[in-house]
């Protein structure tokens, strides 16, 4: 009972605000939706302790579906994998919503932000507290529907609803291959029970599946179809598309949904999955690949933008690559772990981000900020300890979990090696945008109009303090996992999650482990060191280089043309064949050519006949008469 | 006595001047005549056979024939009537409302 | 008779909730005022709903056996029996009919002021005959129904309907004339190989050559393939519902097309088990493209009504694609997806028909931020948009999922092919929606405007809060319905297994024999 509240609380949160939120509660609708979120974490700890005390709860509720064979049924599992993504979950749910209180304060659909958020939270705990494939799915698609509310949350701005749009539909091509795959898990293992299917995963192996004659790896058709829908959720290469679009909605829900808890479904859902992933090379190699190419490739875009939320976003983006990097690599447990710490810092940085914008009424552009930092001390100082924490400074909750991340990469063979290239690379550009936009912002002078000037201010408490805690999140939490070459055992994270997540396989040496880390903290200087050089000494630097690299940097500022190109390639021609050759030529033409053309048809001929129906009498009567003739010719002369 | 013959030649010779009027003529008045004609050849035909065969049967008919040819012209002349109350004209060829 | 249960209740149930209707149009002949009239047809729908409950209680699930049956002798020497009863797969579909008669009083209380009399009549009739298809167990009993309802609907869309009225009607008529006189010739072929018998039941325990049940299957085929309707039969469907009125529109969706699955179910597998095997394949590919088709074409859609009707077409390519799956999980889905679009579709035209009454237009650019001036409506209407697109805990998904299931389990390409219709689905919905609902209100419909618009109104919220409770209860346990289904569908498919020729026969050796 304990257990099902944890989500059911959120719900009837939502339910009692959209029901009654618009002619009752009103601006009142936090004091509904934040006792009952609260009320999530209070029993999601006392969960966790009791996964600590070592209690893995698997229960089911009821029969969902039932067809034949098909079995199907709504129930829990809470071992240690869920009981750290319960956490982290509710844990920063409580504090965006104690944080929109203050940011949301005045919208004219306050009471609808806290129905959405209580659902969102409902939702994702279904997500990760699911004990089979198709509640998980339940989740999944639900996550994607409060996205879709959220995103589109001012919706009378024409971006925004296209960005939930977008998101959403976006979101459905991931989950088209993910559907697919649970229902190839349950036609393989004839259950879709977590126990069951990961119990008897090894029973497959070396099966194979007929798609269009060639025979391919059946566990290896699963994983990518599961990855399918961890790509479109995760925002990862090529479906990464939605992710910058959905930052249309207000802030707390981009800290909220697009970076702390929804986007990382797809890396809780691989390593929910581990058991089979384990078991496909070519999978592991496709989740390794796409999280790198993608942790590189949106960093490089993330460059350049001058949206603050778009520069944080594609950070995202660019972070959620190394979770995947990190599960591709075996390392499922450094994943989790950054996924966690992540939780933190970016919750921060984004929260941080929507206080500057509530000081600057609305204002996004970077460009036209600047010289924040005597205005808005607290913030800054978050802001100043997110980034050193996302950057990789050691000391801070990034620091633990990316060096894990970039060593276990770095020990996984000659792709391994490549990959931890790639990471460390994207880690420069990391601390480089993450140090450029503390200089744009906060730095220099102040860019706005003097009426935006004039109004500058300090968030209120209800903002600054979440961002406190949040700060002490970004700083303490990767000490959950030290790594054993700074302290033996330090690894508590990894060793609570190996029930579930098993050990990462190779060891180095401590030199190699010494090298990495070494690196990437020599890289996250470097960021912060071209940066200041960029941003703060020589103001001018920028638009140079710019200028040099035109052509390049027209293409990373156009974020590759990706959306240009999924235009023009699907989006249009679909839009077109429905319009003019399905709509306008084969229905119309065709098929109700052929529908009216047999009327007509016989419309055509009825007319020329009629024609014999001259209406004269005479006629008729000659008609008769021929009539009659030639019966009586045909009595005398044929008989 | 005349012979079977001469009533169907005549019989036939009506029926063929009735036929003919039915068809040629434009007068509507005519045209019903015609057709009454044309019963008429057939009413002799009737009779001649009820003598030649030594039967009542034929000449029986001839009563429902006269009766129903009655009873057509009252119609008939009727509907002419009617007929030319709206559409003053009794020439078939201008008469044509059944065309298709 | 040992695959009948005669009637466990103590009066005759079955025939008291088909003719209800009929006496209530009777009635209302001596009635005047179009007040009193709405209130007596209202009271007689709710009248036939509370008598066919007791068929959902007393409904035995463990048996796939006719129940409720009543038998009586008719025409003796023809062998035609008044012989009706209900099973497994036709009892859903009874409870589905009464309801919406109900509904359809209730949203045609305005909008309908012409000829009010006449208009209630037609819909107690066409309650009458839809609910006696699904009952009848004598082909022809079925065939009267069949066609008996075709006359209400007709008129139903020739006189209430919108400009092109007369057009849609005659269209509509035509084309499902065409289908079920095939069908007829169809029924009297089988009623002389049969010995002299119209009994269904009795008809479907035969085995017919190979031949014949391929020629029978066309005929039959044709009748319930243009009622899906399924591609490319289906340009009747967007004339007939953009015309017809609410009421009409939302008993075309949510009965009228689901009598072709039925009949599939009901006759072309139990009897001619050989020959669906042999048409699996063609209706297969018809389904898949039915579905796509139907969403690209929504794609494009300018007029609301139609958007809908054509999103029917997609949506009832997805019943037809899980019933010719031949397994449970496809038959079940398909069944419950007819369910499905029933409540979702029908509330869908319930929807439009209340906007409608206030903005009278149809075109979608016409539309825009109307969740700013309506705020109920746009959230009823949300649900029913991710209901339509299959979002989980909503009875869409459980219908969808289970049908493409059952599809990818019997052919995993048709079952991927079928799946890309989600995505587009997705697509069409949510791109009316936010044309309708999103950005910024056109300056006609606000509060100060040529034409402002009201949110939804008592009567209003008490036609839809049924199907919107019937959504989720599905969605979240679909046992309810489902566990009415399991035994009769079970045996559907054992039969058809037994009977079906084995699978490893030679398609070409087949087609020898037939032709």
């Amino acid at each position: 009972m304990k257990y099902t509240l944890i989500p059911l609380l959120p719900l009837l949160s939502f339910i009692i605000n959209i029901l009654f939120g618009r002619n009752f509660i009103k601006d009142k609708a936090h004091w509904i939706a934040v006792p009952a979120v609260a009320g999530s974490f209070i029993l999601a700890v006392s969960a966790f302790m009791d996964v600590l005390a070592g209690n893995v709860i698997n229960l089911n509720i009821y029969n969902w579906i039932v067809s034949g064979d098909f079995q199907v049924s709504i129930g829990f599992l809470i071992d240690q994998l869920t009981a750290i993504m319960l956490i982290v979950v509710t844990s920063i749910s409580t504090l965006i919503f104690i944080y929109s209180i203050g940011y949301m304060h005045g919208d004219g659909g306050y009471y609808r932000f806290f129905a959405y958020l209580s659902l969102f939270v409902f939702s994702m705990l279904m997500l990760v507290m699911a004990n089979n494939f198709l509640l998980l799915y339940f989740g999944w698609e639900a996550v994607g529907l409060c996205s879709y509310f959220l995103i589109g949350f001012w919706f009378h701005k024409k971006s925004a609803a296209d960005a939930g749009k977008k998101a959403f539909i976006v979101n459905r091509f991931g989950d088209f291959g993910f559907g697919l795959g649970v229902i190839l898990v349950f036609l393989t293992f004839g259950s879709l029970d977590y126990a069951q299917v990961f119990g008897n995963a090894g029973s497959v192996v070396g099966q194979t599946i007929n798609i269009l004659g060639t025979d391919y790896d059946l566990i290896t058709v699963i994983c990518l179809l599961l990855f399918c829908g961890a790509v479109g959720k995760s925002a990862q290469m090529p479906l990464h598309v939605w992710l910058p679009d959905a930052m249309e909605g207000p802030t707390p829900v981009s800290a909220l949904i697009h970076a702390a808890t929804m986007v990382t479904a797809g890396v809780f859902m691989v390593a929910r999955c581990n058991p089979l992933f384990n078991l496909s090379h070519t999978a592991m190699n496709t989740v390794a690949v796409v999280g790198g190419v993608t942790a590189i490739f949106a960093a490089t875009i993330g460059l350049v933008q001058n949206d603050i939320k778009r520069v944080i976003a594609y950070s995202t983006v660019s972070q959620l690559g190394y979770m995947f990097l990190a599960l591709g690599v075996g390392a499922y447990s450094a994943g989790i772990f950054h996924l966690y710490t992540h939780a933190y810092f970016k919750a921060l940085l984004f929260l941080g981000s929507g206080s500057v914008i509530h000081a600057l009424h609305d204002e996004q552009n970077m460009q036209k900020m600047g010289g924040l930092k005597k205005y808005m001390p607290v913030t800054y100082a978050v802001f100043i300890i997110a980034t050193l924490s996302i950057t990789g400074i050691p000391g801070l909750a990034g620091f633990f979990s990316k060096d894990e991340i970039l060593y276990r990469a770095y020990l996984g063979g000659d792709t391994g090696k490549f990959l931890w290239l790639l990471g460390t690379a994207a880690a420069l550009m990391t601390s480089f945008y993450s140090w450029r936009l503390i200089f744009m912002t906060f730095h220099g002078k102040f860019r706005g109009t003097h009426e935006q000037e004039h109004h500058l201010h300090e968030s209120p408490k209800v903002i600054t303090v979440p961002l406190m805690f949040l700060a002490v999140g970004a700083i303490f939490a990767g000490y959950a996992g030290i790594p054993p070459l700074l302290m033996e055992h330090g690894d508590r994270i990894g060793e609570f999650l190996s029930p579930v997540l098993g050990h990462p396989h190779g060891e180095g040496t401590h030199a190699e482990e010494m090298m990495v880390m070494a690196s990437s903290v020599l890289v996250a200087l470097a960021g912060w060191f071209i940066a200041h050089k960029m941003y703060v000494k020589n103001p001018e630097l920028p638009r140079k280089v710019a200028e040099m690299f035109k052509p390049f940097y027209n293409l990373l500022f156009n974020k590759y043309y990706v959306d240009e190109l999924y235009g023009k390639t699907i989006v249009q021609p679909v839009l077109k064949i429905s319009d003019k050759v399905i709509l306008g030529f084969f229905d119309a033409k065709i098929i109700e050519g052929i529908v009216n053309g047999v009327p007509n048809l016989i419309g055509a001929f009825s007319r020329k006949f009629r024609q014999v129906q001259t209406g004269l009498l005479s006629n008729y009567g000659l008609a008769m008469a021929l009539g009659a003739l030639a019966i009586i010719g045909y009595m005398i002369f044929m008989r | 006595m005349v012979p079977l013959s001469w009533y169907i030649i005549l019989s036939a010779v009506m029926f063929s001047i009735g036929v003919f009027g039915f068809l040629a003529r434009r007068n509507l008045i005519i045209v019903f005549m015609s057709v009454e004609l044309m019963l008429n050849s057939v009413n002799i035909s009737l009779v001649a056979f009820s003598h030649y065969l030594q039967s009542m049967r034929g000449q029986i008919l001839v009563f429902f024939v006269i009766t129903v040819a009655a009873a057509e012209a009252a119609i008939g002349l009727a509907i002419l009537i009617a007929f030319y109350r709206n559409n003053p004209t009794i020439k078939v060829d201008e008469i044509n409302l059944l065309k298709g | 008779m040992e695959n009948i249960i005669l009637n466990q209740l103590n009066y005759p149930v079955l025939t008291c909730t088909v003719f209800l209707p009929v006496a209530g149009a009777l009635l209302l002949l001596f009635l005047r005022g179009d007040s009193l009239i709405r209130f007596t047809t209202l009271l007689v729908t709710l009248a036939t709903f509370v008598i066919s409950l007791p068929l959902l209680t007393d409904f035995d699930k463990t048996t796939y056996k006719m129940q409720f049956v009543e038998k009586h002798e008719w025409i003796p020497s023809w062998g035609i029996n008044y012989f009706i009863g209900i099973d497994g797969i036709s009892i859903l579909f009874i409870f589905l009919t009464t309801l919406l008669s109900i509904l359809c009083v209730l949203v045609s209380w305005k909008a309908i002021e012409n000829k009010a009399k006449e208009f209630h009549i037609a819909l107690l009739t066409l309650e009458a005959g839809m609910l006696g298809v699904f009952v009848a167990l004598d082909f022809f009993l079925f065939y009267i129904f069949w066609e008996a309802m075709l006359i209400p609907m007709f008129l139903l869309i020739g006189v209430w309907g919108g400009p092109q009225r007369v057009y849609a009607a005659i269209k509509f008529f035509l084309y499902t004339l065409v289908g079920s006189v095939l069908m007829l010739v169809g029924i009297v072929v089988l009623y002389f190989t049969g010995g002299n018998t119209l009994d269904i039941l009795a008809l479907s325990a035969l085995q017919y050559p190979l031949k014949l049940q391929f020629w029978l299957f066309l005929a039959f085929f044709a009748a319930f393939a243009v009622k899906v309707p399924m591609f490319p039969f289906h340009t009747w469907l967007p004339d007939a519902h953009t015309e017809a009125p609410t009421a009409g529109s939302v008993i075309l969706a949510g009965v009228l097309l689901k009598m072709g699955a039925y009949g599939f179910l009901r006759f072309s597998i139990p009897m001619f088990p050989d020959a669906t095997r042999l048409f699996v394949k063609p209706v297969f590919i018809l389904s898949v493209i039915g579905i796509i088709y139907g969403a690209l074409v929504c794609l494009a859609q300018k007029d609301l009504k139609r958007l809908i009707a054509y999103s029917s077409v997609s949506h009832m390519g997805f019943v037809t694609l899980g019933i010719f799956a031949l397994n449970i999980q496809g038959v079940e889905g398909g069944i419950l997806q007819m369910v499905n679009h029933g409540i979702i579709t029908g509330a869908l035209f319930l929807m439009i028909g209340i906007i409608y009454e206030r903005t009278h237009t149809r075109e979608i650019a016409a539309y825009g931020g109307f969740a700013t001036l309506v705020p109920w409506y746009a959230g009823l209407f949300i649900i029913l948009t991710f209901a339509s697109i299959g979002l989980p805990g909503t009875n869409g998904f459980i219908g969808e999922f289970l049908i493409l299931f059952g599809a990818f389990k019997a052919q995993k390409l048709y079952g991927v092919l079928a799946a890309t219709g989600v995505i587009l689905g997705a697509g069409y919905m949510l791109w009316l929606y936010q044309k309708i609902f999103w950005e910024r209100p056109g300056p006609d419909y606000g509060p100060s405007g040529r034409h402002p618009v009201r949110d939804l109104g008592l009567r209003e919220v008490v036609t839809l809060a049924p199907l919107i409770a019937l959504i989720f209860w599905i969605g979240f346990y679909p046992e309810v319905f489902l566990g009415y289904m399991h035994s009769s569908v079970e045996r559907l498919l054992q039969d058809f297994n037994l009977s079906a020729y084995a699978e490893s026969q030679n398609l070409m050796a087949q087609l020898r024999e037939i032709f």
